[in-house]
């Protein structure tokens, strides 16, 4: 073991202290020390993504982050997006298209797309499968997750929003 | 998947990273992106006892045109080269590339400076820095000194840079006009490393191609240049039939290891087959 | 206002069944507050890891922790030696073999458990694991199960030495396990010397991993002064879990409590129990504290249950005009170094002899030898019931094999051999009673849905033009799944019979509280059920909350695996729903001052016929229920139902695939996938969609990449993420899916079980594909995965 330090950031707004080992992951501070659980482990090589959250405007796989680089940065992880009791048009895209099942890759999932409408308020399915594709899904397919990340940037657009799965279009057929 | 301890050190300007790495010596590691580094840590195959954080070092970030040269600062990521209006304008090869490395949380950290320094021949920019015949700037206590792309990766994880040393910045020469470039790589998914890839910069003038350079990524034991199948070029026009001769005397230099994506004789094949393609797309953006 | 609107209303207000009702669970998910098994934490909880044999094959001389025990934070570590006296280092598995929990003086796997380290965090235990000093003597390898067979091949297994007869009769060779046959082997014999036309092929179907995005873990945590056991799990069947650690621990099944929490995917791979599971409740049960266990992804790529690894012979016999007399199928299977299969215990290859498919076939055999290597034990189900999609992808290569051979077309032998209609129910020529189906028709919408014909005259220019870059493959399957587990007198797990099980509880308010013996990893069962009860009860889906995988609390049942869950336990809601309904009639009856009889069920209200002003709601019964019940009648508004089903249910779909092949690199890019499912009555159309992408991904996955390879050391190759092929958004094809509904004839609401089908059905489809883009130049078969590298080698092979 070796000397533990604090390190203080942003997380979700709200100023944080916590103290590590040089060495400790920041996947594991959050999860284990912070309890932000939203990020999930599914490989901790950097692969799947289901950690994921923002850093200074940055999308990060946090399994292959130490906790003592984010001195003074800015976090936002999938507990700081609904607001006020509001889902964020992310959160409400993916439900009402359907863009998740077990739930498993949906916080890095949502927290990767969050940075892609930042930086590109209107992709294609084309951009958003190329920029999503450091996350994995064993669940979806992803076709529904880009039809989520499509609804959220159109609400976010400001325009009319409508799901793809009305509630009763096989009843009334 | 836990790294050993080790000590951390955040310093805020290029001499005192170099006072670091003189103080701590075989023991330091520098800590760019940390998308190489930290995994071999938590696999345990690198434990460096002390690790020097790059981050805050204002010195080695940045893109700016310095005469005839695109200098990079070794800090840069992968996602501000594709970003980069700079580099669209003048150098597109690199976001070309950029792009096809890992996959978008990577390449928010990865490094320009990290990709090469690594010395690991799946990496792809060393490729690209070879084909565009890039230099390196290293600095140490005895100062600053320049390597050439081509003279900077010997072996497995070697290279040039010796312990002490930073590499600070990477310069790049701005193409001539009638110059065409192209990064081809084939690999199984995204955020796999290259089955094999290879970069192609090519200069023709009235239909006849006046300079080439083409490397190879992940099929030896560092990136190779092809030095025959692009000299096999020069003034010819650049048709099938000569795209097919380079690629295979591209093939020939191949010394591939064997894996799950392929024995020798794929990898090798691929090596050609990539040639040809990054021939045939940087030949039709040749402009004039 | 206009009836019609008021009843539109009404129903759209109830959320039945039919309609895409926005998913339950979603709001905790989309927030980052689901609740995953290492989402737990306990007071005073410890973290373990385990330490893994890096040999194939050793005999373990000795095994030092004294540095590891010494190493500030640890507080234990357990070898077999530690779990011996507690008789807990061996445990029994679900095939009727043992698996040793620690490696009791040998290990036959790379990776095998070998100790437990427990500590205060993971980055002790991490530390500590490494100061583990074992001593290894290596033994000879065997990784072919072929080479197993061989008569001087090395003892995988010194424990069963001397014991010739298994759980599944005799076994013929030390390395041996079982031989299971099933149908009249001389009819079908005679049937292959009488034939015209006979083909054979043999085929790999490799090893795979189902590797959910969660790996396995657990936390266990033991109360001494109560003698309480909680065991938080990722298990697809904690019921059963709760009866193995009973048996194993001797703690009676009062006192031990097993919750699934939400689980992070499964698809077969978290039915077992595993020895990680077992080291944590020993762990908490000797530390007096709650410990967790959570695998690695390379631990579970590798030491968590794999599926497949069939060596699979087949052979057709026809006429001249391709309607098939007979199949033969030899099977050897590799189970790896303990056979812990998650089979029905009568049936060693699981469902394997659905593999007469969707054909007429009126002779069939089937021999199917286990055998044991050094490698990690499995052979479990992967998004599919218990080797359906082994059979099905047999008899799907098979009748294109034939086809190939006859020149005849791929759809039209299909359509030449389909089961009619008419001809349901229709008893196989090996004992499985398909209830109902309709091939035809779907194999005819999809035709005409991509039209077939221009595709072929596509191909046919393609094939024409030397100068063509690629090469184009065009894929069909008809596939029948059997799924639905089971009914009791074919099916039983350590001996209880395959029910399922639903409770309701109706509120005074009118809201209900449902409990169900399954368990959700993804497939939305606390929106879909909610709406079976809907529709059969009149109380809004909106009201119902649906609750599972917490053993004190949820009825037994065994579990979500196999497409079970609406078969089996979505019937056992049907039937509890209608038991609610059936007393609310009373009630209302006794409202009303009118006779049962004269009431009829109008959505979420009973109204008396003739007199349709006249209406009790669900809401005024369910008060009246806690206040006002007819003389003689209980309390409450409660209902339970065990639900053991007559048979299995049998979805069917045609899918097509069209490929495009380049090649010089063996690059293959799917340009259309075309997917008709027919699962019978149709719950929530948006999830079924979804389900079917999900199964469609994994297909194309274990088709096109997936795959756990040896080398001769046996050292398991590919088991991380950067090797084992997990397709993103960029390589994933686009799917488009459509349907026929053909209802189940004996469920009670005529559901039959999606979820598995895309997987079961897509992988044949892909082969089938790749195959016929070489299928001009000769080749019948070739072996998955089909990654570059593969299909250039077979692209190479035939000089192209
Ligand atoms: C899932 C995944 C997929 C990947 N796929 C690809 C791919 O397809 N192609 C590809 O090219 N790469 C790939 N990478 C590697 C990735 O691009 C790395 O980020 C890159 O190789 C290293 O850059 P870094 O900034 O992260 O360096 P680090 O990991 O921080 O450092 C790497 C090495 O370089 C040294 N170093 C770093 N900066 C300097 C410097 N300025 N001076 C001297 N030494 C220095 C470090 O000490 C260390 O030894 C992948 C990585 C992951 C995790
Ligand atoms: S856990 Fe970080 S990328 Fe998988
Ligand atoms: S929803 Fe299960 S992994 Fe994406």
């Amino acid at each position: 073991m070796s000397k533990k330090t604090i390190v203080n950031f942003k997380l979700n707004g709200a100023s944080t202290d916590v103290m590590v080992e040089p060495r400790e992951l920041l996947i594991h501070t959050l999860r284990d020390k912070l309890s932000i659980t939203g990020p999930h482990i599914g490989c901790e090589t950097s692969h799947c993504g289901a950690c994921t959250v923002d850093i200074d405007g940055a999308s990060v796989k946090s399994c292959t982050v130490l906790t003592v680089q984010c001195e003074g940065s800015e976090l936002l992880t999938i507990e700081g997006f609904a607001k006020g009791g509001v889902l964020h048009p992310l959160q409400e895209g993916f439900t009402q298209e359907h863009g998740l099942q077990c739930g498993f890759c949906t916080p890095g999932m949502i927290t990767r797309a969050y940075r892609l409408l930042q930086e590109n308020p209107s992709p294609t399915e084309e951009d958003i499968r190329f920029w999503m594709a450091g996350n994995l899904c064993r669940c979806t397919g992803y076709q529904n997750i880009v039809k989520a990340i499509q609804y959220a940037a159109a609400k976010m657009r400001g325009e009319t929003v409508t799901t793809s799965h009305p509630l009763m279009a096989e009843l009334s057929a | 998947m836990i790294p050993r301890p080790f000590e951390y050190h955040a310093p805020t300007a290029l001499p005192e990273v170099i006072a670091l790495l003189g103080q701590y010596g075989d023991e330091a590691k520098l800590l760019a992106g940390g998308h190489s580094l930290l995994p071999m840590m938590k696999l345990r195959f690198a434990g460096p006892g002390h690790l020097i954080d790059l981050r805050k070092v204002a010195e080695l970030k940045g893109i700016a045109l310095v005469g005839g040269e695109i200098h990079i600062g070794a800090m840069t990521t992968e996602n501000e080269l594709i970003f980069s209006t700079l580099l669209a304008k003048h150098l597109p090869l690199l976001a070309e590339v950029a792009r096809q490395i890992a996959d978008p949380q990577v390449r928010y950290k990865g490094t320009l400076g990290g990709d090469i320094s690594h010395g690991d021949p799946g990496n792809d920019h060393p490729a690209v820095m070879m084909a565009m015949d890039a230099t390196f700037v290293l600095a140490g206590a005895h100062g600053e000194r320049l390597v050439k792309a081509s003279e900077f990766f010997h072996g497995l994880y070697d290279t040039a840079l010796t312990p002490g040393e930073v590499m600070t910045q990477i310069r790049l020469p701005l193409p001539p006009a009638g110059t065409g470039s192209s990064y081809a790589k084939l690999k199984r998914k995204t955020g796999d490393y290259a089955t094999a890839a290879a970069a192609a910069v090519v200069q023709v003038k009235n239909s006849v191609c006046v300079q080439a350079r083409i490397a190879l990524t992940n099929v030896g034991p560092t990136a190779l240049l092809a030095g025959d199948a692009a000299a096999s070029l020069v003034g010819k026009t650049i048709d099938e039939a000569a795209i097919g001769h380079a690629a295979a005397l591209a093939m020939k230099i191949c010394d591939p290891t064997p894996d799950l994506r392929g024995d020798e004789a794929y990898k090798t094949a691929m090596a050609g087959q990539m040639v040809e393609r990054a021939l045939r797309t940087a030949a039709a953006r040749c402009a004039i | 206002m206009d009836q019609n609107v008021e009843n539109q209303g009404r129903l759209e207000k109830l959320e039945g069944i039919g309609c895409s009702r926005k998913r339950r669970e979603d709001p905790r998910f989309i927030q980052g507050k689901g609740n995953y098994v290492d989402d737990i934490k306990l007071p005073g909880m410890l973290f373990a890891v385990m330490v893994r044999s890096p040999y194939a094959h050793a005999k373990i001389n000795s095994i030092d922790t004294s540095k590891a025990k010494a190493y500030p934070g640890v507080h234990a570590v357990l070898t077999a030696e530690d779990l011996k006296p507690l008789k807990l280092h061996w445990m029994p598995t679900l095939a009727g073999d043992v698996q040793a929990v620690l490696a009791d003086g040998h290990v036959s796997f790379q990776n095998q458990e070998v100790a437990f380290v427990v500590a205060d965090d993971r980055y002790i235990a991490a530390d500590a694991a490494e100061l583990v000093e074992v001593d290894y003597e290596e033994l000879p390898v065997i990784v072919d199960p072929f080479k197993a067979l061989a008569p001087d091949a090395p003892v995988i297994r010194p424990d069963l030495d001397g014991k010739d007869v298994g759980a599944h009769g005799a076994r013929k060779h030390h390395n041996h396990i079982f031989n299971w046959q099933i149908g009249d082997k001389d009819k079908t014999d005679r049937a292959f010397s009488d034939a015209e036309v006979t083909v054979a092929q043999d085929m790999h179907y490799p090893r795979v991993h189902h590797c959910p995005l969660e790996t396995c873990g657990s936390v266990a945590s033991y109360d001494a002064i109560r003698g309480d056991l909680t065991v938080w799990i990722t298990s697809q069947a904690p019921h059963v879990v709760r009866t193995v650690v009973g048996m194993l621990s001797s703690i009676p099944e009062s006192k031990i409590r097993i919750i699934s929490p939400d689980i992070g995917g499964g698809f077969g791979n978290k039915v077992g129990v595993y020895p990680g599971y077992v080291c944590a409740i020993v762990a908490s049960i000797v530390l007096g504290r709650p410990v967790k266990w959570i695998e690695s992804r390379s631990e579970n790529l590798t030491t968590t249950a794999f599926a497949r690894d069939y060596w699979m012979s087949g052979e057709l016999a026809a006429d001249k005009n391709g309607r098939i007399k007979a199949l033969r199928v030899n099977v050897t299977a590799d189970h790896g170094a303990f056979d812990a299969c998650a089979d029905p215990t009568k049936w060693p290859a699981g469902m394997f002899h659905v593999c007469t498919g969707s054909y007429d076939i009126p002779n069939a055999h089937v021999s199917v030898d286990g055998v044991y290597t050094n490698k990690f034990p499995g052979g479990v189900a992967y998004r599919c019931s218990f080797r359906v999609t082994e059979a099905v992808y047999l008899v799907e290569r098979m009748i294109d094999v034939l086809a190939q051979k006859l020149g005849i077309d791929k759809a039209e032998i299909r359509k030449r051999n389909f089961i009619k209609h008419e001809q349901f129910p229709y008893l196989t020529p090996l004992g499985l009673e398909f209830d109902s189906g309709n091939y035809l028709p779907a194999l005819d919408k999809v035709l005409d849905a991509v039209d077939y014909k221009a595709l072929r005259a596509e191909q046919a220019q393609k094939r024409a033009d030397p100068n063509c870059p690629t090469l184009m493959g065009i894929g069909i399957t008809t596939f029948t799944e059997i799924v639905g587990a089971g009914p009791s007198k074919s099916c039983d797990i350590l001996g209880i019979g395959m029910f399922d099980s639903c409770e309701i509880r109706v509120h005074p308010d009118g809201s209900a509280i449902a409990r169900m013996g399954t368990i959700s990893q993804g497939q939305g069962h606390q929106t879909t059920y909610a709406q079976i009860i809907a529709s059969e009860s009149g109380i809004a889906a909106s009201q119902i909350a649906v609750e599972e995988g917490d053993t004190s609390t949820a009825p037994y049942g065994l579990g979500t695996y196999g497409s079970r869950s609406t078969p089996v336990a979505g019937a056992a809601v049907a039937r509890a729903s209608r038991k609610i309904r059936e007393k609310a009639r009373k009630i209302a009856a006794h409202l009303l001052e009118v006779s049962p009889d004269d009431l009829e069920f109008d959505l979420d209200q009973f109204k008396v016929k003739g007199n349709p002003a006249k209406t009790k709601s669900m809401k005024e019964i369910a008060w009246a229920a806690y206040n006002n019940v007819p003389e003689g009648m209980e309390m409450g508004l409660e209902a339970v139902d065990y639900y053991d089903p007559p048979n299995f249910t049998f979805p069917f779909g045609a899918y097509l695939c069209v490929l495009d092949v380049t090649k010089k690199t063996g690059e293959t890019k799917v340009r259309r996938f075309y997917a008709l499912d027919d699962c019978g009555t149709r719950i929530n159309p948006m999830i079924i969609e979804g389900q079917i992408h999900g199964g469609l991904t994994e297909g194309f996955a274990v088709a096109m990449g997936q795959e756990l390879p040896y080398d001769e050391q046996g050292n398991v190759l590919g088991g991380t993420l950067m090797d084992y092929f997990l397709p993103t958004s960029m390589e994933t094809p686009h799917w488009e899916t459509d349907f026929t509904v053909t209802p189940s004839p004996h469920h009670p609401i005529g559901a039959k079980g999606v979820a598995e089908s895309p997987h079961v059905g897509s992988i044949p489809c892909f082969s089938s594909a790749m195959v016929d883009a070489f299928a001009h130049l000769g080749t019948t078969h070739f072996n998955m995965p089909y990654n570059s590298y593969r299909v250039w080698q077979h692209a190479q092979s035939l000089g192209i």
